[in-house]
C-alpha cells in the first residue's frame, strides 16, 4: 500500500550503509518537474558538493553559471558564503537572481589553496546555509575534503568553476553542471525577453546524464520551462488542425 | 621649551617658525631671547613628556601591536611581526598610524625596518616622513646615514666624525678591532643591533589595566602540541578572569618568550565580544603555525588589550532570530584572521545610478537592512572594473549595437534592449556634471548577453567622447 514510503526507508537504509558519518539532511528541488524527477533524489542533496562550470561562449567567465548558482543557494533562505579570488561579483546582478544582498558573506582569499581552505573551514560551520567557491582546478583531493566536511555538517557545498582548467578531471561531486547560454525567442516587439540557458547536467552520482533547454533564473532564484516547450503537445495538436 | 642643563638655562625644543629663524635646540636661552625678543618660552616638561609618551605607547599597544614602549626622550617602539595582516599590511599599518597620529596635533615620522636599530634611525634620518624597509634591505639603507643616527652618546658622535666616519656606510667598512679599542664596545654594539647581528629585545610596556594570564615552563617547549595545549589553558583562564570582570575580549595578544630573549606574537581579533575559551584556543591555534619557536619557549603571556563589556547572555528562543544568526560570529572570526580584515564582508545597496558606485562593502556582522536594489532594471552577476573597451558598430544618436568587437572576437547582436541612460552625479565634480552614459543589454547569436555603454548621449559631444564600452556579463 505504501509502496513508495517503504522504497524510501530502504534506500536511506542503503545510504547510512554506504556512509554511515553521513547526515542525511535533505535536498533542495528545482521546483521544475522534468528536472527534479530526473535527480534521483528529486533535487540537490544538501550535504553533497555540487560542481557548476560555464560552457559554450560563457566557459571562460561563466557569468550564466554565475547566476544559476545564485538562484540555487538563494533558495535555500539561510545565510550563506561566497569565497572568490577576484571581487567582479556584482550585488544587483545577483540580487536580480534570486540572491539578496542581507544573506550573503563574501570572503576574498588571496589564492586558490587558502580558498579551498577557507572552504573545508566554513562548511564545518552548521551556521551556514551553503558555501560556494570560486575554483579554477578541482583536484580529487580537495573535493574529497569538501564533500566530507559537507556531509558531515549538512551545509551544501558549491565549487563554481570559472576559467575550468581540466574541466573534465574526475572529481568527488555529488552532480556536475555545465550551463551556457542559448539564443532566447524573439519578442513580437523590440527588446530581449527572459534569458535562456542549455543545462546540462554532465555527471550526477546515481543518475545519468542529461541536457535541458530552461528559461533563466527569476527574481525568486527559479528556472522556469520555456514555454513553447511546455505545452508543445498543444502547439503540435493546433499545428495538426 | 627651555631647560636646565647644570646652572645654564639652555633651548631644549624649537617649533619649526623658531628654528626658521635660526634658534636651534643647545643654544643659550638669553642669546635666543637676544635674537627673538618676543619669543616665547615655556618650562620643559620631561616627567610630563615620559608620561605622554608611554600613555601613546600604551594606545599603540592596544591598536597596533602588543609588543610597544616608549623610546625616551621622542619615540615609540613597535614590534609588529606577526600583526601587520589585521591592519592590511606593513604600508597600510604606517599610513594608518602617521594619519591617526597627525590628526592627534603630532608631527610624526614612521619606519619600519627588520631590526628596531634601523626602523629608529630611519625614522629619525630617512628621507621620507614614511618609511618601509624591504626585508634584508637594512644594509643598504642605513649606509648612507650619518653616525648620529646610532644612539650614540655625543662624545662619541663627535669623536668618530674628527675621524672621518661620516655615514653608517664608512664605519661599516672600517675594521672593527681597532674601532672596539678606541671607543669601547658600545659603537659596534649599536652597530650589530642595527645590522640585525646582534639581538636587541624590546621590553614591552605592561599596562595594569589590561586583563592578562600568564605561564612560565621550567623547561622549554617547542613543538606545536605543546604550544596550542598551553593557548588552550590560558585561554580557559583568561576566560574566568574577563567572567569575573564582565568583560569579553575584541582583541587578543599571545605573546611567546623565546629563550634567546626575543618575543613571538599572535594577534586574532573577534567581531563580537566573547571569552568562550574554545572559540579563542581556536582562532589562536590556527596561527600557532606562524611561530618560530627557536630553541625553545619559556614564557607565554595571553592578554586581551581591546574588551567590551559583556554579561550574561541570555539564550535565545528560536523563534526570535533576526536574519543573521548570532552564532556565525565565531565564523567570522575564523575567516577573518585567516584571511585578514576586510576580506570578509557583505555587500549593502547605494543609492546610486552609477553601476560601480551602487555597492559597498559593509561589515561580515552589519544589521541587515533588507534594503535591496531596484528590481526592475537590467543588472549582470559580473562587473568588468574597469569597464572594457569595445569597436561597437552602431547608428546614432540612440540605436542599439549592430555588431561589436570584444577582445579581438566579433559578435553579431541578435536582440537588444536600451539605450538606459544614466547621468553623472553633478555633485560629485565638474567633469561628471554634464556627462551621460546610455547602456545597452545585447544578445548574440549564440545567446550570450552582454552589458555595454556608450559614453555620451550620441548627439552632444560635451557628455561624452561616444566611445563603447563592455560593462558586464549577463546570466
Amino acid at each position: 500500500m505504501n509502496a513508495p514510503l517503504t522504497l524510501e526507508t530502504l534506500r536511506q537504509r542503503v545510504r547510512l550503509l554506504e556512509r554511515p558519518a553521513a547526515r542525511y539532511a535533505g535536498t533542495l528541488p528545482f521546483g521544475v518537474p522534468n528536472i527534479d524527477k530526473h535527480l534521483p533524489e528529486h533535487g540537490l542533496a544538501l550535504a553533497a558538493l555540487h560542481e557548476i562550470s560555464g560552457g559554450g561562449a560563457d566557459a571562460g567567465l561563466a557569468a550564466c553559471a554565475t547566476a544559476f548558482a545564485a538562484g540555487i543557494i538563494g533558495r535555500l533562505g539561510s545565510t550563506v558564503l561566497w569565497c572568490a579570488q577576484t571581487q567582479d561579483i556584482f550585488g544587483p546582478g545577483l540580487a536580480l537572481a534570486g540572491l539578496q544582498p542581507d544573506r550573503v558573506l563574501y570572503a576574498e582569499a588571496k589564492d586558490e589553496a587558502t580558498m579551498l581552505l577557507v572552504m573545508e573551514e566554513a562548511l564545518r560551520h552548521t551556521g551556514l546555509g551553503a558555501v560556494l567557491g570560486e575554483v579554477r582546478h578541482l583536484p580529487m583531493t580537495a573535493s574529497r575534503r569538501l564533500v566530507l566536511a559537507a556531509e558531515k555538517s549538512g551545509v551544501m557545498a558549491i565549487a563554481l568553476r570559472r576559467r575550468a582548467a581540466g574541466a573534465d578531471a574526475p572529481n568527488a561531486a555529488r552532480t556536475r553542471w555545465r550551463i551556457s547560454p542559448s539564443p532566447s525567442l524573439p519578442l513580437p516587439v523590440p527588446g530581449i525577453g527572459r534569458a535562456r540557458w542549455q543545462v546540462d547536467l554532465t555527471r550526477c552520482r546515481g543518475g545519468t546524464p542529461k541536457s535541458w533547454i530552461m528559461e533563466a533564473c527569476d527574481a525568486q532564484g527559479c528556472l522556469a520551462v520555456p514555454a513553447e516547450l511546455a505545452d508543445r503537445s498543444a502547439a503540435a495538436e493546433r499545428q495538426a488542425s | 621649551m627651555a631647560g636646565r642643563v647644570g646652572s645654564k638655562r639652555i633651548v631644549v625644543a624649537a617649533d619649526t617658525q623658531a628654528q626658521e629663524r635660526g634658534l636651534m635646540p643647545g643654544m643659550a636661552v638669553a642669546q635666543a631671547q637676544a635674537m627673538q625678543p618676543d619669543l616665547r618660552i615655556e618650562a620643559a616638561d620631561p616627567a610630563g613628556d615620559a608620561a605622554g609618551l608611554t600613555r601613546l605607547a600604551g594606545w599603540c599597544l592596544r591598536h597596533v601591536s602588543p609588543l610597544a614602549a616608549a623610546s625616551p626622550p621622542d619615540g615609540v617602539w613597535i614590534d609588529v611581526t606577526g600583526c601587520t595582516h589585521l591592519l592590511g599590511g606593513e604600508t597600510a599599518l604606517l599610513s594608518m598610524l602617521a594619519g591617526r597620529l597627525s590628526q592627534a596635533g603630532f608631527s610624526v615620522r614612521v619606519a619600519i625596518a627588520d631590526t628596531p636599530g634601523a626602523a629608529h634611525a630611519l625614522a629619525r634620518f630617512g628621507d621620507a616622513p614614511l618609511t618601509v624597509n624591504a626585508p634584508g634591505g637594512v644594509r643598504k639603507s642605513l649606509a648612507p646615514l650619518p653616525v648620529s643616527a646610532l644612539r650614540l652618546p655625543e662624545e662619541s658622535v663627535q669623536a668618530l666624525r674628527r675621524l672621518g666616519f661620516a655615514t653608517i656606510g664608512d664605519l661599516m667598512k672600517a675594521p672593527r678591532a681597532p674601532l672596539a679599542k678606541r671607543f669601547g664596545g658600545l659603537v659596534l654594539r649599536r652597530l650589530d643591533q642595527a645590522l640585525g647581528v646582534s639581538p636587541e629585545p624590546i621590553e614591552p610596556l605592561l599596562v595594569p589595566e589590561i586583563p592578562r594570564t600568564r605561564m612560565g615552563f621550567p623547561e622549554p617547549i617547542a613543538t606545536a602540541d605543546d604550544l596550542a595545549r598551553a593557548a588552550g589553558l590560558l585561554a580557559e583562564r583568561l576566560g574566568e578572569k574577563l567572567l569575573r570582570r564582565g568583560l569579553g575580549v575584541l582583541q587578543l595578544d599571545l605573546v611567546f618568550a623565546r629563550v634567546d630573549g626575543l618575543s613571538q606574537v599572535i594577534r586574532v581579533g573577534t567581531s563580537a565580544a566573547t571569552r568562550d575559551p574554545a572559540h579563542l584556543t581556536r582562532l589562536l591555534v590556527q596561527k600557532i603555525e606562524t611561530v618560530d619557536p627557536g630553541f625553545g619557549i619559556e614564557q607565554i603571556c595571553l592578554s586581551a588589550p581591546i574588551t567590551d563589556v559583556l554579561g550574561a547572555r541570555q539564550v535565545l528562543s528560536d523563534i526570535c532570530t533576526d536574519g543573521m544568526s548570532a552564532d556565525l560570529s565565531a565564523l567570522v572570526d575564523a575567516l577573518t584572521n585567516r584571511l585578514g580584515a576586510k576580506k570578509v564582508f557583505r555587500l549593502a545597496p547605494v543609492q546610486s545610478d552609477v553601476p560601480e558606485r551602487s555597492m559597498r562593502r559593509i561589515g561580515p556582522l552589519a544589521r541587515a537592512e533588507g534594503a535591496g536594489w531596484p528590481e526592475n532594471l537590467p543588472r549582470p552577476p559580473r562587473l568588468f572594473t574597469p569597464p572594457q573597451p569595445v569597436q561597437v558598430l552602431a547608428l546614432l544618436p540612440d540605436h542599439a549595437p549592430k555588431n561589436f568587437v570584444w577582445r579581438r572576437q566579433p559578435y553579431r547582436v541578435r536582440r537588444a534592449d536600451g539605450p538606459e541612460r544614466i547621468f553623472g552625479e553633478w555633485w560629485r565634480s565638474a567633469e561628471e556634471a554634464c556627462s551621460v552614459r546610455d547602456y545597452f543589454s545585447v544578445e548574440d547569436e549564440a545567446g550570450q548577453r552582454f552589458w555595454l555603454f556608450r559614453r555620451g548621449d550620441g548627439e552632444d559631444f560635451s557628455t561624452g567622447d561616444l566611445r563603447w564600452y563592455l560593462h558586464g556579463l549577463f546570466g
